[in-house]
């Protein structure tokens, strides 16, 4: 494809972090979790004019145990809490949460019984997407935003961890304090 | 067939079960008692000339503050006639219950469900009395107006996620 005539027969060096988050952030299998209208506008950024193709993350696989990045898209309920938290853990690290829009990062404009004022008090999250709902483009710009997350991850160094969790290094135990997710 | 001659129908066949009645913009509204409202149902349904075959709607008011009581609202429709028809059923706000129509109208079942949800109106007769839209550990009835907008519980967001919290 011209590449080789350019290389020949040679060898690059890089270091395993490189080459890795390079494989994970070109490759991104989200998890559409679409709750409300942020819903149609996910589903637009895949489509032929906003193409998250280009991007490498248009493969939605609505099976948990085949993505990385789950996308909350909407309004999430007390009754709905549940599920998603259940989806995400059945997902395989790495894994990476996108909250889509108003809702989904603090309840909105529902501030009432219903609705948890916040998708990080049942999952990490690690981009918040403001909007209502937001345009394709902002959700694409999120994904890049992921896609420079990754870059800067340590293969080896990543441990999740859950609040509550106790950690036992070398005879202490440490706990994890309730607000933090990872280490 | 008009909004009067309805009415008049029904007020006839049940003098003492029709309290009031009123048409507004050219919709009628009877105000029924809650003993009757089998019987009109199953009236309305099977006479011929009135033919309410579609219960478009069955809805609970919490009118407590106002008047001390709850109401259950029916709303008919025929769709050989194309006339419509609204119910109002106030029933007191202490014991509030009432027989079911889900014998006459099917739909009724999940109307009345939610119905039983979100006020507690409890449904005589009904097949299968759950709520529909809360989680199952919630408590209370949340679109009573005693019951605070903003009155989360948060025990089932714990049972999710932190359960293992000191």
């Amino acid at each position: 494809m011209g590449l080789e005539s350019h290389l020949g027969d040679n060898i690059l060096t890089t270091t395993l972090d490189t080459l890795v988050n390079w494989a994970r952030k070109s490759s991104l299998w989200p998890m559409p979790f679409g709750l409300a209208c942020c819903a149609i506008e996910m589903m637009a950024a895949v489509a032929p004019r906003y193409d998250l193709a280009r991007f490498g993350a248009e493969v939605f696989r609505f099976s948990p145990r085949q993505s990385d990045l789950m996308i909350v898209a909407g309004t999430l309920t007390y009754k709905m809490a549940s599920v998603a938290r259940r989806i995400y853990d059945q997902m395989p690290e790495p894994k990476w949460v996108i909250a889509m829009g108003a809702c989904a990062i603090s309840g909105g404009v529902f501030n009432t019984y219903s609705v948890v004022q916040g998708l990080d008090q049942v999952i990490p999250v690690d981009v918040y997407l403001p909007g209502c709902p937001p345009r394709p483009e902002a959700l694409i710009h999120a994904i890049m935003e992921i896609q420079k997350k990754i870059e800067k991850e340590s293969v080896l160094n990543k441990i999740t961890v859950n609040p509550g969790d106790k950690l036992k290094t070398e005879g202490t135990v440490l706990k994890v304090p309730n607000t933090d997710f990872n280490i | 067939m008009d909004n009067e001659t309805i009415a008049s129908l029904v007020k006839n066949n049940f003098p003492e079960a029709v309290t009031g009645s009123e048409i507004f913009r050219n919709e009628l509204t009877l105000i029924v008692k809650k003993e009757y409202i089998p019987e009109i149902a199953r009236f309305l349904k099977e006479n011929k000339e009135l033919d309410f075959d579609f219960l478009s709607d069955l809805c609970g008011v919490d009118r407590v503050e106002t008047d001390g009581v709850f109401e259950v609202v029916y709303h008919l429709y025929s769709i050989y006639k194309n006339h419509r028809v609204r119910l109002k059923s106030p029933i007191t706000s202490n014991d509030p219950c009432i027989s079911t129509v889900t014998g006459i109208w099917n739909t009724a079942n999940w109307h009345e469900r939610e119905a039983y949800d979100m006020y507690g109106i409890k449904f005589d007769g009904h097949p299968d009395l759950r709520k529909i839209l809360t989680p199952d550990d919630f408590e209370g009835h949340p679109l009573r107006k005693d019951y605070p907008v903003d009155g989360r519980q948060p025990a089932t967001l714990r049972e999710i996620y932190r359960k293992d919290e000191a």
